[in-house]
Formats: C-alpha cells, sequence, structure tokens
C-alpha cells in the first residue's frame, strides 16, 4: 500500500457501490426474465476513524452483502470502497493479506464460524501463523484475546473443543479470533443472534467495550433496532440495496423520518406491558429483490406512496443531522 | 376481559408435577422436574426461558410427541377431563390435531418439501378430519384466508414461500380442525423484527376471533409483552414463576426474572441503559446443583438456598419458587442495579458452562 501522507479523518469511503448477483442462469434470459438481483445498488456513505454504524434492514435488504463488500470478500459489480486511502478492487492477491489484517469478519453463528475438530488454541493459532507470527509468541498473544474478551482464566480453554463451550463463550472466542491480528475495522454480522437473552448482553458489552479500547472502527449489522443502539451512534437503513435513512441512531429512534424507518422502530417489541403499540405502517408481502419496483423501491409497501414515488428514485437528501431517500423530504 | 379470563377458575389446560426425563447412555437427565402450571381457556400463556431450561421439552410433553429416548416419568396433565400423561396412545392420537395442536419453531422443518401445501392441508383435512376432497379444498381456502394468504398460492410448494409465509402456513396448518389449544414453539425467533409484528398480530387475532388458547413457547420477553396474558417463567426443568403478564413482567419476583427483565434492550428506554447479562449457564441437569438450581447464578443467594426451595404465593395467582420470595419486593430494586449481578460468578461459571 502507498505511504498516505497524511491520515484522513475518514477511513472507509464508499461512493455508489453496486453488487448485482446473476440469477436465473441462461434459460431465465432467454426467456427474457431479469437475470440479476441487485443486492446492492448505488450505495455511498463514508465511515470515520473510530466510528460504530449500524447497517439495519430486513433479511434481503442488502446489509450482508454490504458487510461482505467492505471487506473484499465479494467482487464489486460497480462503484468504488476505498479503505484508508486505497481503493479495494485495485488490492492486488499479494496484498489482500495486509488487508485482512487490518479488516475482519465477526461471524453471524458462533457454532458454524469455528472447525469442530480445532481446539481453541489450533483456532487462534491459524490467523497469528498465516500472519507470520513466530511460534514463541503466538500462545501469548492468543491468552490477551481472551482476556480482552473477557473469557475468565483463558489458559484453561486452550485445549479444549467448541462443543465444551457455551454459546456465550464460543461468541467470545469468535471475537477473539477477528481481533486477534488487531484490525482497525470490524464488521460484525449479527453476531447475537445465536445467543440466548441472557448471554447476549454480555457479548454486547465485550463488543462496546473491545471497540472503546482498542478505538476500533465498526460496522455492526443487524434486523433488530435496540440491538444497534446498544452498540452504534449512527445508524444506516437500507431496503432492496439502498439507502433509506442514515444518521445519528437515537434521532433515528425518536423521530424517524424515513416510511420505512417508521415501520421497523414500530415493529420492534418492547419488554414493557404497559407500552402502547400502534398498528404497522407498512403493506404487506415481502420484498422481492428479482423485480423491485420503479422508482423508490418502497412505493408498494409504502402508506405515503405517491406518483411521483413510482417515476423517480428518491436521491439521499440532507434533512437536519440525517440523509433521507425519499419524496417527502 | 382480561381480567376475567385471568382468574385461572376453569383452566383448559393444567399441568401438575410433570416430569420429563431422557436417557443418556446409564443416565437419566430430567429435563423437567416437576412443573405446575395453569393455562386458562381463550388465553395466550408465555412459556419463558433460556435454552436448556426445559421449555421445549414441556411443550412437546403436552402433545407426547417427545423424542424416543424421552419418557413423561410422573406428574399430570388434565385437559378437558383428562389425563394426558396416563391416557392410552391411541385416545391421544385422537386429540391432537382435533384438540391440540402443534406449531413447530421451524416451519420449514414442519412442511414436507417435494408436496404442494394445498396437499399437505388436504392430507389433515382428510385424514385426520374426515372430510371429503370437496370440503377438504373449500376449508384449505378458508384457511389460508384466515392466515391472510391468497388463496391461489395453495398449490404452491413449501420453498416458493418467505419465512413469513411459511409460518403462516403453519398457523393454517394447526387450525385446520378446530384445536382448542394450539402449542407454537418460538414461532417468529427466526423472523425480522417487521414479519415477526405481523405474525404475532395475526395469531392474536385468531386467538381472540376463535376463543382458542395458545402456549407461546419464547426466550424473548418482549414478544411475551406485546401478547401474552399469562407467563410461565422456566428455569433448569422446573417452574420458577408464573402469574398473569403483568405480575410477571412488572413485578417479577424470582431473581432469574429479574435478571431476564435487565438483559433485554428496550427500545422506548433511556439511551444510556446498560444491558446486564446473567453470568453463567443454566446447569448440568444431568447433574443439577442442590438446593435451587438458580443458587450458582443468582446474587441474592443465602446458606439456606442450599434446600430445596418452598413454592410461595407473592399475590393471588403468582407462585414463586425461591426461599426469599417474600423479600422480592426489596431484592427488586437491589436486581435493578447492574452492580449487583456484576462478578457473581467467576469460578462457577465454569462448571456450568453446558457441557
Amino acid at each position: 500500500m502507498n505511504i498516505a501522507t497524511k491520515k484522513s479523518d475518514v477511513l472507509v469511503s464508499v461512493h455508489d457501490a453496486k453488487l448485482h448477483y446473476p440469477v436465473g442462469g441462461a434459460f431465465a434470459a432467454m426467456r427474457g426474465k431479469s437475470t440479476v438481483v441487485k443486492a446492492v445498488d448505488g450505495v455511498s456513505f463514508d465511515i470515520r476513524r473510530g466510528e460504530s454504524v449500524g447497517l439495519l434492514g430486513e433479511s434481503g435488504c442488502g446489509k450482508t452483502s454490504m458487510g461482505r463488500l467492505l471487506l473484499k470478500l465479494e467482487d464489486i459489480t460497480g462503484g468504488s470502497i476505498h479503505f484508508d486511502g486505497e481503493e479495494l478492487s485495485k488490492v492486488q492477491r499479494k496484498e489482500l493479506k495486509n488487508f485482512r489484517s487490518k479488516a475482519q469478519l465477526i461471524f453471524q453463528n458462533p457454532f458454524d464460524a469455528i472447525n469442530p475438530r480445532f481446539s481453541i488454541r489450533a483456532t487462534l493459532s491459524e490467523p497469528l501463523e498465516n500472519a507470520g507470527i513466530p511460534k514463541s509468541e503466538r500462545e501469548d498473544r492468543i491468552i490477551k484475546a481472551l482476556e480482552l474478551v473477557k473469557l475468565p482464566e483463558p489458559a484453561q480453554f486452550l485445549d479444549r473443543y467448541p462443543h465444551q463451550l457455551s454459546g456465550g463463550q464460543l461468541q467470545r472466542v469468535v471475537m477473539a479470533r477477528a481481533l486477534i491480528l488487531q484490525p482497525e475495522f470490524v464488521v460484525a454480522d449479527e453476531p447475537v443472534s445465536m445467543l440466548d437473552v441472557s448471554v447476549r448482553a454480555g457479548v454486547l458489552n465485550v463488543f462496546r467495550d473491545v471497540r472503546d479500547r482498542l478505538g476500533l472502527t465498526a460496522i455492526y449489522i443487524s434486523h433488530d433496532l435496540a440491538l444497534v443502539r446498544y452498540v452504534c451512534e449512527r445508524t444506516i437503513v437500507m431496503y432492496l440495496g439502498r439507502i433509506m435513512e442514515d444518521g445519528p441512531t437515537e434521532d433515528i429512534v425518536h423521530d424517524p423520518l424515513h416510511p420505512y424507518t417508521k415501520a421497523l422502530v414500530a415493529a420492534v417489541p418492547v419488554p414493557n406491558p404497559d407500552q402502547s403499540h400502534d398498528p404497522l405502517p407498512i403493506g404487506r408481502g415481502a420484498p422481492d429483490p428479482r423485480n423491485p419496483p420503479s422508482g423508490c423501491v418502497f412505493r408498494d409497501r409504502c402508506p405515503a406512496a405517491h406518483a411521483r414515488c413510482a417515476a423517480e428514485v428518491p436521491q439521499p437528501r440532507p434533512v437536519g443531522s440525517r440523509l433521507v431517500a425519499c419524496h417527502l423530504f | 376481559m382480561t381480567e376475567q379470563l385471568l382468574s385461572v377458575r376453569d383452566p383448559l389446560l393444567s399441568v401438575r408435577d410433570l416430569r420429563v426425563s431422557y436417557q443418556v447412555g446409564r443416565n437419566f437427565v430430567h429435563a423437567v422436574d416437576g412443573a405446575s402450571f395453569d393455562v386458562p381457556r381463550g388465553s395466550i400463556t408465555g412459556l419463558v426461558g433460556e435454552s436448556g431450561c426445559g421449555k421445549t421439552t414441556v411443550a412437546r410433553a403436552l402433545t407426547r410427541v417427545i423424542a424416543e429416548n424421552a419418557t413423561i416419568s410422573g406428574g399430570q396433565i388434565m385437559f378437558d377431563g383428562k389425563d394426558l400423561a396416563k391416557i392410552p396412545e391411541k385416545e391421544m392420537n385422537a386429540l391432537r390435531w382435533r384438540d391440540i395442536a402443534f406449531v413447530p419453531q421451524s416451519a420449514m422443518n414442519s412442511l414436507d418439501p417435494v408436496y404442494t401445501v394445498e396437499y399437505q392441508l388436504g392430507e389433515v383435512l382428510r385424514r385426520r378430519g374426515g372430510m371429503n376432497r370437496k370440503r377438504a379444498g373449500a376449508r384449505s381456502e378458508v384457511l389460508f384466508e384466515m392466515v391472510g394468504i391468497d388463496r391461489g398460492r395453495l398449490s404452491d410448494y413449501p420453498h416458493q414461500f418467505s419465512g413469513g409465509m411459511r409460518q403462516r402456513v403453519a398457523i393454517a396448518l394447526a387450525l385446520a380442525l378446530d384445536p382448542k389449544l394450539i402449542i407454537a414453539d418460538e414461532p417468529v425467533t427466526a423472523l425480522d423484527v417487521i414479519v415477526q409484528r405481523q405474525i404475532l398480530d395475526q395469531l392474536k387475532e385468531l386467538q381472540t376471533r376463535l376463543g382458542i388458547s395458545v402456549i407461546l413457547v419464547t426466550h424473548d420477553i418482549s414478544v411475551v409483552a406485546y401478547i401474552c396474558d399469562r407467563t410461565v417463567v422456566m428455569y433448569a426443568g422446573k417452574v420458577a414463576e408464573s402469574g398473569t403478564m403483568h405480575q410477571t413482567l412488572t413485578a417479577p419476583s424470582h431473581p432469574y426474572s429479574m435478571g431476564l427483565r435487565n438483559a433485554f434492550p428496550d427500545l422506548q428506554g433511556a439511551a444510556s441503559g446498560i444491558l446486564t447479562p446473567i453470568e453463567g449457564a443454566p446447569p448440568n441437569l444431568a447433574n443439577p446443583p442442590a438446593g435451587c438450581r438458580f443458587k450458582p447464578r443468582c446474587p441474592f443467594a443465602l446458606d439456606i438456598c442450599g434446600s430445596e426451595p418452598p413454592v410461595i404465593d407473592v399475590a393471588p395467582g403468582h407462585p414463586v419458587l425461591c426461599h426469599r420470595a417474600s423479600e422480592s419486593a426489596s431484592l427488586r430494586i437491589e436486581a435493578a442495579k447492574t452492580e449487583t449481578w456484576m462478578g457473581k460468578v467467576g469460578m462457577n461459571q465454569m462448571e456450568t458452562a453446558r457441557a
């Protein structure tokens, strides 16, 4: 990588990113059916160093695809992503290892993310080995990483196997593996969705603590605004591959502007029996990513849709502290 | 109306001292170890707890659809004057679908991928309900309408439905023969928040309209707060606490229920709120701790907790399995503080981690 003359405030810069997957194959193409799913379709945002950003949306909204693009786990179809000033699509294979040590993924399901035949020591040694850390230093680094994620008495875990650990302990190991090479940037993809609520809180607290202590820049992917709010000061709401709203999490929680964000906020159940609930302000039916509506992709479920929404794609516009992609603003 | 159904005078289902054990090698794991609770008519009862606390085993035992190595080793399941724990299998089988229906955890697994949804609905209606093809067809259309799916989709295969739609199909299947009780095992856990809310609304609407009862197995107390009339909190194979949803959520009286409440993010709560986990994990039921099973994780445990806890009614219809239940009001104040739960476990955490 080039030696940056001056470190910019922005660590990740996404400009008009697109990720299109071909689907259906040749026969569908012959019958004239659409052959791409636009998982990410023209997304732009910057992430400042040390910022935590939530990517919020339902299944199929492109949030996981966006996360994978940020880590160069997918090849971008269009647009660009710059990481620390370097364009990701131009990073060569040889330099990829260097990038991987700086940007890491925390997986959703700890039971799938770790090889059941590897002991915890072997699981955590692998990234160190790949990064060329000498054998003599590895054990020390492993213990430090496990301490970082607050596994008490880490030494006794080294020779255990994944099935001997609880879900919460295992998710901490997954986190330790992502952090062991001291990355600057982590993408956490629904890291607590497979865990019991009673242990969720512990894992989220560790995530917050580690992020603050290491000054990490983080992306937290989830469909649950209550969780995103707990770890991120800023939230980007996605729907069918596009950004609907982008702004400070507290503003989004208390005063959602985009009609889709309003529905997402209203849908979150609250553990308080006296909380009143309004009917959901959203139309039925799951979005079909192969056949998104013209104009605004949300318009067929939007209670406020009007003629202009079908004709014209709304561009993100600044509204106070936020960006909102809706013709109402 | 709610007040009326909450006095459990004539319950639809009454479970007393239910015991279910799994044989694992030479050992017996007592997954359910003396559970008692009532399900009122025309209500939704939430069965809450962490994984491995026995809530799914209870749900399955109620229909006697349990694993091969499991046995109902004691207790009563009174339903409509019959003890479901004792009646012959033939009689039990006649009750399934007609009186008690089950909505399993993953709707994808409950539907056969090689048959159309119409065929699978028809199979239940014809073989269980004795309907002819024509009546079954008409009933299928009614059922689809009830759960809000276009009838034109009856001829689709399960994979053509989204996750939420499949869950609706599973609910339609459960409603097929007008049961009195539906047991739904984590029906919305794998779904997005919006779909989750839509399914819960649908379930509530159908439950009210048809006047049936629902047992909702869930680990999510926000779901309980949204939809349930009553709560049964389970921990390590026992009922820690049961009562009306309001009693158990606004005045939780077992330390475990208090801990669960702290662990939940509240979107309407203060932004600075800290989530407090209950450190450790439920005990290994092959070898549970003596006395109160929550003792190793409980910040309020005393020496006396090493002996079997009593069931104390903290309010009418609100039994709590705890030595200190009578002090619950003051414990609740302590339990709301994060520091109460910090550093309680430490060493114990290792032993209690599920092996």
